[in-house]
């Protein structure tokens, strides 16, 4: 039968075909650190890594995703140790609500190993643009209402050890 | 005044990380959708009218009911009893009723059809689909031009009259150079990241309903309403809230319905609006035309300052927002006239959106004073220094302290606004601008307890809410100050209607009136304390330290044991109340937060795309409690300025009432690469007259006038003056 491992944890796929990974993991596993901000793949609140990419949860049909492997913020911290970007947003105060936080971090670890291998971002056009501007762009997907935008700039700045694009 | 002055890293005024922190970036933090009774919650989906009037004359929900996993769907012909919406009409609005499937009249559009029950969200979804019904449209009304708001309202948010003044503005208006300027704003949401989600069971006798809600005692009063239920048979919780903004005031569709379901069922039912439902289905802020007339010598002195706003207020619910409360305080004129009025409308829900009146408000009136400074070319940090008001300029009243000259010289001076250089890189002209605001200060009353156990550990027991504001965070500082003890010696339990009664929050009272009632109580413990050993009643110093209790300091020092204090309690613990109720005193002077704000931006000349380079607010508003949570608070009201200025707009249907653009596609609100620097400088001043810890609101000071400096960078940039919010790029265009 085929399976989803979720923080490695291996579950039966659903049986029902309509159930996306995000409500799959809230109905059946009661897994709740991805949020359900709009269910349009419009604000990245469900941001979880497939295979290590950062993906909206609530865009994805469980049954799309047999033998792949899915980290969620649950999974970023090991045990009591928080994952650095994770203490990072404490210290920066890089969230007010916390709502949209799960995906924040979960999508800040992805742009910053995607910086890592060098992967553009639309900003790369402009042979001027800054890396600031560029963590901007990369976290632009994930909205956030409280505003922190400034602060999760902040964060996983302090974090990123990627080198400087110029 | 504060027992001690410590080097507690959670002292008062720390730059503490939240003490919730860790669980919010764990994804630990429990949401209203995440709480499991005894057993996972049914599922319940909203159906909702198509039009925003009417009748519903047919609703055929037969397949939906034979759909597998489907439990019930329930609408007025088989809902359960309630009282008739808006009633008892003697209670304020949060604790009326709000029911729904109720009757065949349609409210508004979306408002609820059917509720469909089933035990998933897939087969739920899926049935609703199924229900047909039919609506015989009634006419619609809507808002479209000024002179339509004719009704004065009774009062407006904050405790407002409709109408205030002085002087005789005629006359005023009419000597020196006279200006005038129509402002519009549009319908705006809210739009917290968390839509409004309920989990509701009812056991016979009690309801218990999870959800996310700003203010609980008045959430309690809202169901028992609704369900003719005895108020002490319902708890409601809500221990985190993933955003309010004011959509959170009260209780809305979801916690309704999913009672509902739960009543007609007796078993856990959940609803969780979708990000569409919430358009309609929670409040949202009404579109404003501000008709402005000013008049001013070649100094660039005030005479008059006029401000009548028109604003949409919904059908059965007397909301109407102080939009023109900026005209009233900002500065001082020979001759003053603000009105409201209103136009009742078919609309949903029109209720409060962070910063109710001001938001809007500061956003137009800081545009157009800036266009007086602009047209007699006076610097406009220099024109609002040269106006500001040294007293109320209606009342006459004293400011209880009053910063709004510093904000506006030392932002001035970080900002580096003498030193501005105008620069064109291509295509692309910058521009600064400037703005003020002033945003009230209020006390609500509140109660808290405090439990010091026989383990050390101190318990604070109160029904406020953390909406992100850092309520857990600034009270464990409270405590930890007056005790002088480590902050993981501190509980702070929120969020549960079980609790004593608080403000909750909103309109920027949470913190000062929640955290004095702590402080309250706190004071209260440690007399209680000193009872227990055996000291005369005063106001000693009294710290926990390990299980020593410690009296007084130096040579009147005292200690004693944990055990030997609470032996003779009941419990082996000792619990304390606090209250805070507004001061009539104090309440004789003027309170107001202040702020200047300064930004830079960026447009482009060819397809008239604004884009923010940096955004500077100087703050007063009393003592900080926290400076990191506090900081982000402002910066956060900041970027929502911002978002006002360019983005967000939400539209309605004129055919039908329904807004078209209900998804975060299509109303923006202002992503990470939309903002730009923030920076902040804080003056910080106690105001013992606002409240005994000196702190004022600044949940909602971080907005008020931040937009309009936006908007008068634009203008400075290419001379486009939008008076047509939000500035988006065609607007700019046409004035290129």
């Amino acid at each position: 039968m085929s399976s989803i491992t979720i923080n490695g944890q291996t579950h039966a796929l659903p049986d029902d075909p309509r159930t996306t990974l995000l409500d799959f993991m809230h109905q059946h596993l009661q897994l709740f650190g991805a949020k359900k901000g709009c269910d349009h793949g419009q604000c990245g609140a469900c941001t979880v890594l497939v295979d290590g990419e950062r993906m909206n949860s609530c865009l994805l049909l469980t049954f799309q995703l047999a033998e792949k492997s899915v980290t969620t913020i649950e999974g970023l911290s090991n045990g009591e140790e928080l994952h650095p970007l994770q203490q990072a947003f404490i210290d920066n105060d890089a969230f007010q609500c916390g709502f949209c936080t799960s995906g924040q971090i979960c999508s800040g670890v992805a742009a910053q190993q995607e910086l890592k291998k060098n992967r553009p971002s639309t900003l790369w056009f402009d042979p001027n643009h800054t890396k600031t501007e560029d963590l901007k762009e990369r976290l632009s997907g994930n909205l956030c209402r409280c505003g922190a935008y400034p602060h999760i700039i902040d964060a996983v700045s302090s974090t990123d050890d990627s080198q400087e694009v110029k | 005044m504060p027992a001690n002055t410590s080097s507690n890293p959670y002292g008062i005024g720390a730059a503490a990380n939240r003490v919730d922190g860790r669980l919010k970036v764990q994804g630990k933090a429990t949401y209203a959708g995440e709480n499991l009774f005894d057993r996972a919650p049914l599922i319940g989906w909203i159906v909702g009218a198509d039009i925003a009037s009417g009748t519903l004359k047919r609703v055929n929900t037969e397949k939906a009911e034979a759909q597998e996993g489907v439990h019930a769907v329930i609408t007025y012909k088989n809902s359960v009893d309630q009282k008739p919406f808006g009633l008892p009409e003697d209670t304020q609005r949060f604790g009326q009723s709000r029911a729904m499937l109720n009757e065949d009249k349609i409210r508004y559009a979306g408002f609820p059809v059917a509720l469909v029950v089933a035990d998933t969200l897939e087969q739920a979804r899926y049935a609703g689909q199924l229900i047909d019904f039919t609506i015989e449209p009634a006419s619609i009304s809507l808002l479209t031009k000024h002179s339509e708001a004719q009704v004065a309202p009774e009062s407006i948010d904050g405790g407002y009259e409709a109408d205030a003044g002085l002087g005789d503005i005629d006359s005023a208006l009419s000597s020196g150079q006279r200006f005038n300027m129509t402002y519009t704003t549009p319908n705006q949401v809210s739009a917290a990241m968390e839509p409004h989600t309920s989990i509701a069971n009812y056991d016979g006798t009690n309801l218990t309903v999870h959800t996310s809600v700003q203010i609980l005692a008045s959430a309690v009063d809202c169901l028992a309403s609704t369900f003719n239920l005895p108020k002490e048979n319902i708890r409601v919780k809500s221990p985190f809230v993933g955003g309010g903004f004011g959509s959170k005031l009260g209780l809305h569709n979801d916690a309704i319905l999913a009672s509902i379901g739960a009543l007609h069922l007796q078993r856990p039912v959940k609803v969780a609006m979708t990000r569409r439902q919430v358009f309609h289905n929670a409040p949202h802020r009404g579109m404003s035309i501000q008709q402005m007339a000013f008049s001013a010598d070649a100094n660039g002195k005030l005479g008059g300052v006029q401000h009548h706003s028109a604003m949409p207020m919904a059908k059965d619910y007397a909301f109407a927002e102080g939009t023109g409360v900026a005209a009233r305080v900002n500065y001082q004129a020979e001759a003053i006239d603000s009105k409201h009025r209103v136009k009742v409308v078919d609309s949903p829900m029109l209720d409060s959106v962070r910063a109710p009146g001001d938001a809007i408000g500061s956003l137009a009136f800081e545009a157009a004073v800036d266009e007086i400074a602009r047209s007699l070319e006076i610097d406009p940090v220099d024109f609002r220094r040269n106006n500001i008001a040294p007293v109320h300029p209606i009342t006459g009243a004293d400011f209880s302290t009053n910063n709004l000259d510093k904000c506006l010289l030392e932002g001035a001076e970080k900002f580096g606004w003498k030193k501005r250089q105008h620069t064109t890189k291509g295509t692309k002209k910058n521009g600064f601008g400037v703005s003020l605001g002033m945003r009230m200060n209020m006390i609500v009353p509140s109660e808290a307890s405090i439990t010091l156990q026989n383990d050390g550990q101190l318990v604070v027991r109160t029904d406020m809410t953390d909406i992100g504001t850092g309520t857990y965070t600034i009270l464990t500082q409270i405590v930890a100050e007056h005790f002088n003890v480590d902050a993981n010696r501190i509980t702070i339990n929120l969020g549960d209607s079980d609790s004593p009664a608080s403000s909750g929050s909103g309109g920027s009272f949470g913190a000062s009136s929640s955290g004095t009632a702590v402080l309250n109580a706190c004071e209260a413990l440690s007399l209680k304390l000193s009872e227990c050993a055996g000291l005369a009643k005063g106001n000693e110093l009294v710290q926990l330290n390990d299980n020593l209790v410690i009296f007084g300091k130096g040579d009147t020092e005292q200690q004693h044991s944990l055990s030997d204090l609470l032996g003779n309690t009941q419990n082996n613990a000792l619990t304390a109340q606090g209250s805070v109720a507004p001061d009539e005193g104090n309440d004789n002077y003027a309170q107001y937060s202040c702020a200047a704000h300064f930004a830079e931006v960026e447009v482009d000349t060819v397809t008239g795309e604004v884009r923010i380079i940096r955004q500077h607010g100087a703050f007063s508003a009393g003592r900080i409690l926290n400076h990191k949570t506090a900081g982000s608070q402002l910066k956060g009201g900041m970027v929502w300025g911002a978002s006002y200025a360019l983005f967000e707009e939400l539209q309605q249907d004129p055919r039908d009432g329904g807004f078209v653009n209900c998804d975060f596609a299509e109303y923006h609100f202002a992503v990470n690469r939309d903002i730009g620097d923030v920076s902040l400088h804080i003056i910080e001043e106690p105001d013992y007259k606002a409240c005994k810890l000196g702190s004022k609101g600044i949940g909602e000071l971080g907005i008020t006038g931040s937009g309009a400096a936006i908007a008068n960078a634009v203008y400075d940039a290419v001379g486009a003056r939008v008076r047509d919010f939000p500035i988006t790029p065609d607007k700019v265009m046409a004035q290129l």
